[in-house]
């Protein structure tokens, strides 16, 4: 937008009815997924449960760790809670926003749907990747947002509006580092139809976000920071608002890390689109 | 026997089919079994020299994860489940009404070929890791452990394989099942050892825990393994583990009478 050129005015003007239109048809797609979801209450709310419970295994474990020891590296237990608060918040609204669209997109290469979903006119990854929402994850997110509350209490902190906003802007590069490497699996189904365990290896993933990075050393730790940023995305928004940032690099690693993975993402995304020639028909 | 013998044989050609994905999945799995080794590794290092915790030392802490690793990888039903739900819904189950073949054996072998499968994909991974953890690996001392620990690693796929087939079989009854399957699956992975040795729990609640089904589904036959179930223990252990997987088989089999009466065969 810094160039002044006199096409500026239009390319503002085209800019702000694409965004427009993208905008009412995310809305059409949020109340399609609502309608969904209130169809089959019962099963809406037995994955609230599921989530509940996984939630409340990863808060039992701390428990049980920190009854035997008093700190991990530099974390204490209550730092630790609120890490895996915030992982969880994290973790849910990726749910919510993508997970189902990224994990359904091998099954829309097996059936053909995907060809479908090419042919409209409207970007295809936004499509792909926005189809529908999972509102169920909403809840979960909540549920970490209140762990966070209530380790703050215990940690005696009080984030500034300032740490808050913080917080939440490096907590959506999270979202994003989640979100383009999991589309980066997903783009490598393509090669195979059979490779959907790759995208459910990612699960696995999300297990070593919540754990505190100063457990790790070595080789693991630059590979988890580096390459598969895992000890960024939740370890880096949890430490501004506890205070217990080293260096400001930090944050800029999980900006740049971020950045970098989207780019890859999307690298990769057109690489498939290239050799992509129809599974069916 | 010989048409059961078919059986496994069709179930390894189908499973032979997944070996990619089989073998993603055990290369994947290594990862949060890496972090949790450091994970304790560090917890250690903050502790005086040979602590240890809740009779665990490190490199004990070490080789129980390495078991549970390897019971899991010998005795865990991952596909079965959804696959037994798939042919109720879709009615595929109709056939067995007619074939001269029992549904749940014709499961378990499938199960059994599986396992197999998935035993020659993981071996690599799983034991290149093993491997580079051998210093810390502790193998049990005397050769009795070995076949203990093979009788309790049976009852113990027996036991995952009942309980799991039962709770696939509610789908002649109930939509949500797979809900229903992963909460069962999640108190599991707690109350069977899977993120932690039980022992490190209060030991009220470990006393308690011994006499639920839950720690024969993992941790029991591990715990062998490491030598920390011995004698008395080791004798009523694997009795109440039996006892379970007698009580699980009994309710497998009046679960599938009463779901074959109340079945339709939609779409069949």
């Amino acid at each position: 937008m810094e160039n002044h050129s006199p096409n500026t005015p239009g390319m503002i003007q085209k800019l702000i009815t694409s965004t427009k239109r993208y905008a009412s048809i995310y809305s059409a797609l949020w109340q399609n997924s609502v309608m969904r979801d209130m169809q089959f209450k019962v099963n809406f709310l037995l994955w609230i449960v599921v989530e509940f419970l996984w939630f409340s295994l990863q808060l039992i474990f701390v428990a049980v760790i920190y009854s035997h020891t008093d700190h991990i590296a530099t974390w204490s237990k209550w730092e630790v809670v609120l890490l895996t608060g915030a992982s969880q918040f994290i973790q849910q609204l990726f749910h919510a926003i993508f997970l189902n669209n990224i994990v359904a997109l091998s099954e829309h290469v097996r059936t053909g749907r995907l060809d479908f979903m090419l042919l409209l006119p409207i970007n295809s990854r936004f499509l792909i990747s926005l189809r529908t929402v999972d509102l169920g994850s909403f809840v979960g997110a909540l549920a970490g947002l209140f762990v966070m509350g209530y380790a703050c209490i215990q940690l005696d902190l009080k984030p500034g509006p300032l740490q808050i906003i913080g917080f939440l802007g490096l907590s959506l590069s999270g979202i994003m580092i989640h979100y383009s490497l999991m589309f980066l699996l997903a783009c490598i189904s393509f090669l195979s139809v059979k490779a959907q365990g790759i995208v459910w290896g990612y699960y696995n993933l999300f297990n070593i976000a919540r754990l505190p990075d100063s457990a790790f050393q070595g080789p693991f730790r630059m590979l988890f920071t580096f390459a598969i940023p895992m000890l960024l995305v939740s370890n880096v928004p949890v430490k501004l608002l506890a205070n217990k940032l080293e260096s400001p690099t930090e944050i800029g690693s999980l900006l740049f890390m971020a950045f970098a993975c989207l780019v890859v993402s999307e690298l990769g995304w057109n690489w498939t689109m290239k050799r992509y020639t129809s599974a069916s028909s | 026997m010989s048409k059961y013998l078919q059986v496994f044989n069709v179930g390894i050609q189908n499973t032979l089919a997944y070996r990619l994905n089989f073998f993603f999945r055990a290369a994947f799995n290594l990862i949060p079994l890496a972090a949790t080794i450091f994970l304790w590794r560090t917890i250690y290092a903050g502790k005086a020299e040979g602590s240890s915790i809740a009779g665990y030392e490190l490199a004990q802490m070490i080789s129980y994860y390495l078991t549970v690793s390897i019971v899991d990888t010998l005795t865990a039903v991952n596909e079965d489940d959804w696959q037994i739900v798939a042919e109720i819904r879709d009615g595929q189950i109709s056939q067995f009404l007619l074939k001269p073949m029992n549904y749940l054996s014709y499961r378990l072998v499938l199960f059994g070929a599986g396992r197999f499968v998935y035993l020659l994909t993981a071996v690599i991974p799983l034991g290149g890791f093993i491997f580079l953890y051998r210093d810390s690996f502790q193998l049990p001392t005397e050769a009795i452990t070995y076949l203990w620990f093979a009788v309790s690693l049976v009852l113990t796929a027996l036991l995952q394989f009942f309980v799991s087939y039962t709770m696939a079989l509610l789908a002649f009854w109930i939509l949500e099942i797979d809900t229903l399957i992963f909460m069962l699956f999640a108190i599991e992975y707690v109350a069977g050892g899977h993120l932690f040795p039980l022992d490190l729990l209060p030991t009220g609640l470990t006393a308690l825990l011994i006499y639920t089904p839950f720690p024969y589904l993992l941790y029991f036959p591990a715990s062998i393994f490491l030598g920390r179930t011995t004698a008395t223990l080791l004798t009523t252990g694997l009795l109440i583990q039996a006892f379970w997987v007698l009580i699980a088989f009994l309710i497998a089999q009046w679960v599938w009478k009463q779901g074959i009466k109340k079945y339709e065969a939609v779409g069949g």
